[in-house]
């Protein structure tokens, strides 16, 4: 058996001090023939190692993109990352000749995406998918890439791993092909590790045994974990922070007890009560009014201001603030923090 | 897969009938209206009538149904069904020689002929539809689609008579008063018609002929697959995998996006046998077209029979074939 961790070649610049993952000011544009659509607008946060940070947001609002900006996956044309800084370990990934950045992929960053059926490819054995990231990264023979790809099968709780590394996707089951995913996305031991909605595809139980996995899986590497979801069930348990995102902005940013104790945005608020709970029962569920806007139609102001209960003239006439500082750990995009934190 | 196989070829047996049954209707109809095909051995001459009588009967036409308009010769073909199935034998033609043996004869410029076609197609169509696919509405896509358009609306019958003038006849000569160009190349390949000197260099124009329309086709087809396969989740996973672009393009992307391609050109195998009976009487090349079409036009019902059930049983084997090869390509296919 080869070594699996080979010295990847050093990137000049790396700091090993640094976080495994910084994102600055991002901005991300599609120039499409209906305009220009700012599908990310400014979007900052960090993570540390073995953290998990939870991006939350309703569907449409700029997660994936962010994601796929960070992996530099994104679909250009018409997708252009246009401003800010994707920090890894102190390298900035916008600047890496794409040589180098391909390098980055899989083996420090890697990604797992909602619909597993989809993102595996149809025509080749998991097997093969898996091992070609061994045979292409790391060199190894075919054999051996086998025999990897067989083990990782194994880590991911993939029973008879040995007879179904020779099946296809098509032949596993929903649960099964997001672990044969999450397995490739381990398999070169990344630092860190975005995972695109990747539970929202499957059923309630099989999503509780997906989240324990990643989690023991995390734990064991002391991996960071970029977790996207639009559901806030999901982030209460594994978050240790939560971004909050809105048509392409971070619009709170916090610690997972803080954001549940007292949400200090009202977009973050209303979120948190539209979820079903048990001490609730019977009471009608408050969903935000209204839908998220247009990207290439925001109103002007405060992008959320006509769904937001607590909108005054100035959050219709005024961009919305910048995060404020909410707590030394915590920060808000809202004028009237202050009233949503203490409004209950 | 055994199972589905059996019965594939079980399916065959009535399309061969039926396909043969037609012909000798049309054929014994065509002896019906126009006479007696051994007159034509004797050219103006007149044979005498004892002489004609005897040569008719060896050959197989003094059947008295063939003169009665209209009679479906019912009889006739339980003998020809007969001969064929259990002696192999599919009769001769006027100058009494067997047609297995002229099949022997001609099939091999027929089969260069079709080689040439399907692999100009499947080289260039999808070279070009790769080009034109991966990068939609730039230069090489317009001139793809727009060279395709042109191509795909002339019918088969235009364009070889077209290319025969002006690059057999009209290009060839000029290439032929120029000393430094060997003979192969300006005699053999740019000749307006087969040459039996070089058998396969003055085949290579007309198969570029006959595989014209199909390339257009795949080039199509290879464009709109890798369109729509290059945006497709896997891609983005392969990616996402720090795979070279060369793989996720070539081995991701492809293999995909050529599924439906390397069916459509199992299924042209069979089309091309049919562009082959123009191709071959435009360039005169001695292939089973030209065969048939002769056969045709002298009523010599036992070629046309002979002939074209065999090419219907190579196209239904070569539709079979290609459905087996859509499973080993794309796994989620299964037969059953
Ligand atoms: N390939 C694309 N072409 C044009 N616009 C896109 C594309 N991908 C994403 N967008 C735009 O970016 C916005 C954010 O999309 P996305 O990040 O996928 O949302 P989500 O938060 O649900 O993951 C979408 O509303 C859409 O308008
Ligand atoms: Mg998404």
């Amino acid at each position: 058996m080869t070594d699996v961790n080979v010295k990847l070649d050093a990137l000049p610049g790396l700091d090993p001090n640094a976080l495994p993952l910084e994102v600055k000011n991002l901005q991300v544009e599609f120039r499409t023939r209906n305009g220009i659509a700012h599908a990310v607008n400014g979007v900052s946060f960090d993570l540390r190692a073995g953290e998990t940070r939870a991006i939350l947001g309703e569907s449409g609002c700029g997660k994936s993109v962010t994601a796929q900006a960070i992996m530099g996956i994104l679909d250009t044309p018409p997708g252009f990352v246009t401003g800010g800084e994707i920090l890894y370990r102190g390298v900035d990934l916008l600047k890496l000749p794409e040589s180098e950045r391909r390098k980055v992929r899989a083996n420090r960053i890697a990604m797992i995406f909602q619909d597993a059926l989809s993102a595996l490819n149809p025509v080749f054995t998991v097997g093969f998918q898996l091992a070609e990231l061994f045979r292409k990264h790391r060199g190894m023979s075919r054999q051996d890439a086998k025999a990897r790809a067989i083990e990782l099968l194994d880590l991911v709780k993939i029973p008879a791993a040995r007879q179904r590394v020779n099946d296809y996707p098509h032949q596993f089951s929903g649960g099964m092909r997001q672990r044969v995913m999450i397995a490739m996305a381990l398999a070169l031991d990344p630092e860190v590790l975005i995972a695109d909605e990747p539970t929202t595809a499957l059923d309630v139980t099989v999503q509780a045994q997906i989240m324990a996995l990643l989690a023991e899986l995390q734990q064991e590497r002391n991996m960071g974990l970029v977790l996207i979801t639009h559901d806030m069930g999901v982030v209460a348990d594994v978050a240790d922070r939560i971004s909050v995102m809105y048509a392409g902005r971070v619009i709170e940013e916090a610690g997972v007890d803080d954001i549940y104790a007292s949400p200090a945005h009202p977009y973050t608020k209303g979120l948190l009560e539209s979820i079903p709970r048990l001490d609730l029962k019977g009471q009608e569920l408050s969903a935000i009014k209204g839908l998220p806007p247009a990207l290439t139609n925001l109103p002007s102001g405060c992008a959320f201001n006509p769904r937001c209960r607590y909108a005054q003239d100035v959050c219709r006439k005024d961009p919305a603030p910048s995060l404020l500082q909410v707590s030394p750990s915590r920060t808000a995009a809202c004028h009237f923090w202050k009233e949503v934190k203490g409004d209950e | 897969m055994g199972r589905y196989v059996i019965r594939r070829l079980l399916q065959f047996i009535p399309t061969v009938l039926g396909t043969m049954f037609l012909l000798h209707y049309m054929t014994s109809l065509a002896i019906q209206f126009s006479g007696n095909p051994v007159r034509a051995l004797f050219g103006d001459r007149t044979p005498p009538p004892a002489l004609l009588e005897a040569i008719t009967e060896r050959l197989g036409y003094g059947d008295p149904c063939l003169s009665q308009k209209g009679n479906w010769c019912i009889g006739l073909f339980g003998d020809r069904l007969q001969s064929v199935f259990f002696h192999f034998d599919f009769g001769i033609n006027l100058r009494q020689r067997e047609v297995t043996d002229l099949v022997a004869d001609a099939l091999p410029f027929t089969l260069k002929l079709l080689v040439i076609a399907i692999l100009f197609e499947a080289v260039v169509g999808i070279a070009a539809g790769v080009l034109a696919g991966l990068r939609g509405g730039s230069f090489t896509d317009y001139l793809v689609k727009i060279s395709t358009v042109f191509i795909i609306s002339v019918p088969i019958f235009v364009l070889g008579v077209v290319v025969r003038e002006f690059v057999g006849v009209k290009f060839g000569n000029v290439l032929r008063g120029q000393d430094w160009i060997p003979d192969v190349i300006s005699t053999g390949m740019f000749s307006p018609g087969f040459k039996p000197d070089y058998p396969f260099a003055s085949l290579i124009i007309p198969g570029m002929v006959l595989g014209a329309v199909s390339l257009a086709t795949t080039a199509r087809l290879t464009r709109t697959s890798i369109m729509e396969n290059i945006r497709a989740d896997y891609v983005r996973t392969a990616k996402a995998k720090g795979l070279t672009n060369k793989r996720v393009i070539g081995v991701h992307t492809l293999r995909n996006s050529l599924i439906p391609v390397i069916t459509f050109l199992g299924v042209d195998i069979g089309a091309a046998m049919a562009g082959a009976v123009v191709t071959e009487t435009i360039f005169n090349v001695p292939g089973i077209g030209r065969l048939v079409t002769m056969s045709a036009r002298t009523g010599e019902s036992s070629v046309v029979v002979g002939v074209v059930t065999m090419l219907v049983l190579v196209v239904l084997v070569a539709n079979l074939l290609v459905d087996l090869l859509y499973a080993v390509l794309d796994p989620r296919i299964r037969y059953e």
